[in-house]
């Protein structure tokens, strides 16, 4: 059952994303990457990892897209214009190295876990049982994990002055 | 488990991704790409945390926020550029080209 709707939301995702990439449209194109994105939440709820679906869909699916379809709409990108696609021979050229990207990862996709790395079944569900499915993602952030939280915010915070300090006309 | 169909579906995903980056040439569409393959490396990232503890999910949020960055960041530097340009096709940005 749970594999079933693994596939659905799967295969979901994979052809909203190939949709993504072939619309000429930008509008289109950040549409579909939004249902990329709500299919991946579904996926990361079939995962056990519910926290995390939930941010994907307040920050990327909310925040991401949003903040795109403010800059397609600024720049009026929305009318009609020539198609941005390249011709017949970078789409050769883009196919090929796909392939063999695809070809390369499909060995990494069949890989299995060793047993000596691999924690006994159910471990995962049992902490999060016991503290909670935010708290045992919260917990090793704040204490394993401190030090690149703290430099995370760093980041956001030159993130944000870079962005004022690009998009404004005049300081 | 669902480990293997997981991996193939996010393998999937980031070669979708990296095929946009190659043809298309509207900035903004590429940058939606790269956040694309962003998304297939957090699928990978959860899945592996089934089986390897809840550090993957961790992970996952620095991803976020590296994301986020990226984008505002990212954003601002298109709008910069249109500003000159008028244009968000990447033929028009050659200023480092030679000739």
């Amino acid at each position: 059952m749970t594999l079933t709707f693994f596939w659905i939301f799967g295969v979901l995702a994979m052809l909203s994303a190939l949709l993504c990439i072939t619309r000429k449209n930008p509008v289109a194109c950040a549409l579909w990457l939004v249902v990329t994105l709500f299919a991946l939440a579904a996926l990361f709820v079939l995962l056990d990892a519910q926290f995390i679906a939930v941010l994907q869909v307040l920050v990327y699916a909310g925040a991401i897209m949003v903040l795109f379809l403010f800059v397609i709409m600024l720049l009026n990108l929305g009318r009609p214009a020539p198609t941005d696609i390249k011709g017949p021979v970078g789409l050769l050229i883009a196919a090929v190295l796909a392939g063999m990207l695809l070809f390369q990862l499909r060995v990494v996709s069949q890989a299995t876990l060793p047993d000596a790395i691999r924690l006994p079944p159910g471990t995962v569900a049992a902490i999060q049982q016991q503290q909670g499915m935010v708290g045992a993602v919260a917990n090793p952030l704040f204490d394993a994990y401190l030090v690149p939280f703290e430099i995370a915010s760093v980041l956001l915070l030159a993130a944000i002055v870079g962005a004022v300090v690009l998009a404004k006309r005049k300081l | 488990m669902l480990l293997s169909p997981a991996l193939a579906i996010s393998a999937v995903l980031f070669t979708l991704g990296v095929a946009g980056v190659l043809f298309r040439r509207n900035v903004i569409v590429i940058f939606m790409c790269v956040e694309l393959m962003l998304n297939a490396v957090n699928l990978t990232f959860v899945a592996l945390a089934q089986g390897l503890g809840v550090g993957g999910q961790v992970f996952v949020f620095f991803v976020m926020a590296v994301a986020a960055a990226e984008a505002a960041v990212g954003l601002a530097i298109i709008l910069a550029v249109y500003r000159h340009k008028q244009s968000v096709s990447l033929q028009n940005m050659n200023l480092l080209k030679d000739g």
